[in-house]
């Protein structure tokens, strides 16, 4: 005999949540969420702020003004819908490409360039921000995570740990490891996976032979949402919605945003033609987050051209600040990491230090 | 006074001018040619060609199933090459930085490196990882470890790492053709920095030798990968001060070529090691001793090392101050001439 296959009617139980369609027509009523007309406002300033600084960055690193950074346009439902159902005492653990959510968490804008430059200050949280900085290394922000969200629980809080990363970082031991052990202890944790069909370059069809992401949390005991990721009012309310569950004490949640990256994958040589078609890209951009939501609002008389210029013109000029702000700041030295190395010196950095100090001196 | 080495190449007589990692593409499409075991692995090695293009077209002429796009997983990555070579097959695995090569080394470190010793050479690991290392390219943090230490040290795999296109294809080959693990280290930095002629079709550079590249009499300079267009210049500045340096180009890392060494420091009785990577634990404290077991008596002064700090390569803003620069070099063979 032959038994049932496990992964019979997987495909219906994790089909894609959507609540504003492409026209920015609302298609799934009862799911609509609680948000005031001055909060869909400012999920949309929010939105057009960030794509602007995504110019603005990219711009600025090819006048060489950046260093390392990420493009951003095409994933604001995702980035800004799930940071947008978060409270201000919830800790974050997001990517390299995830600046935004830090920056709507409280990272001050010169110290998200001054992360682009290389500078350490910009890994420096403020007091009142909970976040870790950008995490390089795929994986390893979210086995941290579910730690984060059992101290969390331990402590009494409610709040969660959230924590991003991309279709790739799901194919990393440390995914199953995060969620798994989130799992187990029932911590409140978010895992969000950001699939934007590419890891650098290669397909998400490539990284695994399973149909969605989402249905990796089912191996662990934990509900796994596919969202459409760039409606940024499902990408909200899934992530509302995981995060009641989480502080009442209902364990973690993985939710996985179906978006895009407009841009190439890092601004250090990416040539994304190489890997997806003007047809794809096409095929995307229909779907943009802005524009449907744009639709939306407008259809509700809460947004115009004019409201969204001014957004726009005063993104600009706070870009244009904070950038000044970063070129004020001071140079950092050897000597300031070596003195960072531990609470106290051991003998082999404090020689290590002196030779610097003679230099730095010069 | 450049010593012109005797090359290997089993004689081809056609070549081509390439830099590094042209070098090593080619090196990779001659073995892929040349043994259809070989089998590459990797994150964006295939369509992508590598985000060093250093597989540039390889997927295209032979295939997706000898030029994997793997899944994001390091572990994952040296792990299904551990089975591949189990099984007949010679894996290059890619990492795409070596900074990102941690999460692989459980399986490098307990698996990899024993598995010939622990089933008394039933199953031997003929694999090769390719790992792109090394600061100065203004990549973001952790992009620019050089972490040939933790792997020198690590009994049962071999460490390479050459400077120039010529030592990149040769030993890559035969990297590939030994019938044990090896790491490949490719300084980045080098990459494109220079051109030169490289033999068409298939030679080796000897595992476990190294090279005289400059002939002298005060003073040894050892360097390997990045680090040796730091000691040439270095050399060359203090030539005015009529102090002549012996260059040696290590090109593997373990198993060290000792009596390249131990010829030079007799002869010159004094030896600068210059590494990138941090000094605690790093591969300039072998050197040290091997010298010391070698040469103790014919040293003239205590052995120097210019090498990067005590603390995580830094973010790119700094990272020119962590890394050895000729100045550096020029104070410690100055320091070593004058003891
Ligand atoms: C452990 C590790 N391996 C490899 C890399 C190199 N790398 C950086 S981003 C990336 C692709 C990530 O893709 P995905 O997770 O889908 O995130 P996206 O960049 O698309 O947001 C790779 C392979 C890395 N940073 N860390
Ligand atoms: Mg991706």
């Amino acid at each position: 005999m032959s038994f049932k296959s496990p992964l019979e009617g997987i495909d219906e139980q994790f089909e894609m949540i959507q609540i504003l369609n492409e026209d920015g027509e609302i298609v799934n009523e009862d799911a609509v969420p609680d948000l005031s007309d001055d909060d869909l406002v400012e999920l949309m300033r929010r939105m057009v702020y960030t794509r602007v600084l995504d110019q603005r960055s990219i711009a600025l690193n090819r006048q060489g003004r950046l260093g390392f950074y990420a493009p951003t346009a095409g994933q604001e439902a995702s980035q800004l819908g799930t940071h947008f159902a978060l409270e201000k005492e919830d800790f974050l653990l997001p990517a390299y490409r995830d600046v935004p959510q830090l920056i709507w968490h409280g990272l001050p804008l010169y110290q998200a360039f001054l992360f682009s430059r290389g500078h350490y200050h910009g890994n420096q949280m403020p007091e009142d921000v909970n976040a870790l900085s950008p995490q390089i290394i795929i994986g390893a922000q979210i086995t941290q995570a579910a730690g984060v969200a059992l101290g969390l629980k331990r402590r009494g809080k409610k709040n969660v740990a959230i924590t991003y990363t991309g279709d790739g970082g799901a194919s990393q031991g440390d995914f199953y490891e995060g969620m798994n052990f989130a799992g187990a202890y029932q911590a409140p944790a978010i895992f969000v996976v950001q699939n934007n069909q590419f890891a650098i370059s290669v397909p998400v069809e490539k990284q695994s032979a399973a149909k969605t992401i989402a249905q990796k949390a089912a191996a662990v005991g934990v509900p796994g949402y596919l969202v459409d990721g760039m409606d940024v009012l499902a990408v909200y309310q899934v992530t509302k919605e995981a995060r009641e569950r989480a502080i009442n004490g209902e364990g973690p949640t993985l939710i996985e945003t179906m978006t895009y990256r407009y841009g190439p994958h890092t601004m250090a040589g990416d040539d994304p033609t190489r890997y997806r078609t003007e047809d794809m890209d096409d095929q995307w951009e229909k779907r943009d987050p802005l524009v449907r939501f744009r639709k939306y609002l407008e259809s509700k008389d809460l947004w115009s051209e004019e409201k969204e210029n001014e957004v726009i013109e005063a993104a600009k000029e706070e870009i244009k600040a904070a950038i000044k702000k970063a070129d004020s700041q001071d140079k950092q030295k050897v000597t300031d990491l070596i003195s960072l190395m531990h609470e106290e010196l051991p003998y082999n950095l404090q020689e290590q230090m002196e030779e610097y100090k003679e230099k730095e001196s010069k | 006074m450049d010593v012109k080495m005797e090359r290997k190449a089993e004689q081809t007589n056609s070549t081509q001018v390439l830099t590094m990692v042209q070098a090593i593409n080619d090196g990779l499409k001659t073995m892929l040619e040349e043994d259809d075991t070989t089998i590459l692995l990797g994150e964006d090695i295939g369509k992508n060609g590598g985000v060093f293009r250093a597989t540039e077209g390889l997927q295209e002429q032979f295939g997706e199933d000898r030029v994997v796009d793997t899944p994001l997983s390091e572990s994952g990555i040296v792990g299904t090459s551990v089975g591949l070579a189990v099984n007949g097959f010679k894996p290059v695995a890619e990492m795409q930085f070596m900074g990102f090569i941690y999460p692989a080394y459980d399986q490098i470190m307990t698996h990899v490196s024993r598995l010939r010793m622990k089933t008394m050479g039933h199953y031997s690991v003929p694999m090769v990882i390719r790992a792109p290392y090394g600061a100065g390219i203004r990549a973001p943090e952790i992009h620019s470890d050089s972490a040939e230490a933790l792997f020198t040290h690590m009994p049962g795999i071999k460490v390479v790492c050459p400077s120039t296109p010529y030592d990149a294809k040769g030993l890559l080959i035969a990297a590939i053709e030994d019938p044990d693990p090896v790491l490949f280290m490719e300084p980045m930095r080098s990459y494109r920095a220079q051109r030169e002629e490289v033999p068409e079709g298939k030679y080796t550079v000897e595992i476990g030798k190294g090279e005289k590249l400059q002939e002298g009499t005060d003073v040894t300079l050892i360097a390997w990968g990045a680090m040796i267009p730091v000691a040439k210049q270095a050399a060359k500045q203090v030539e005015q001060k009529e102090i002549s340096c012996e260059i040696l180009d290590l090109k593997t890392l373990y198993p060290l070529d000792r009596d390249l060494i131990a010829e030079s420091v007799q002869k010159t009785g004094r030896a600068i090691i210059i590494h990138e990577a941090h000094a605690t634990g790093g591969l300039g404290n072998d050197l040290i001793s091997e010298i010391n077991d070698t040469s103790f008596l014919y040293l003239r002064s205590p052995i120097e090392r210019v090498t990067g700090f005590d603390v995580p390569v830094p973010f790119f803003a700094l990272e020119d101050h962590y890394l050895p620069t000729p100045q550096r070099v020029l104070q410690s063979i100055e320091k070593a001439v004058h003891f």
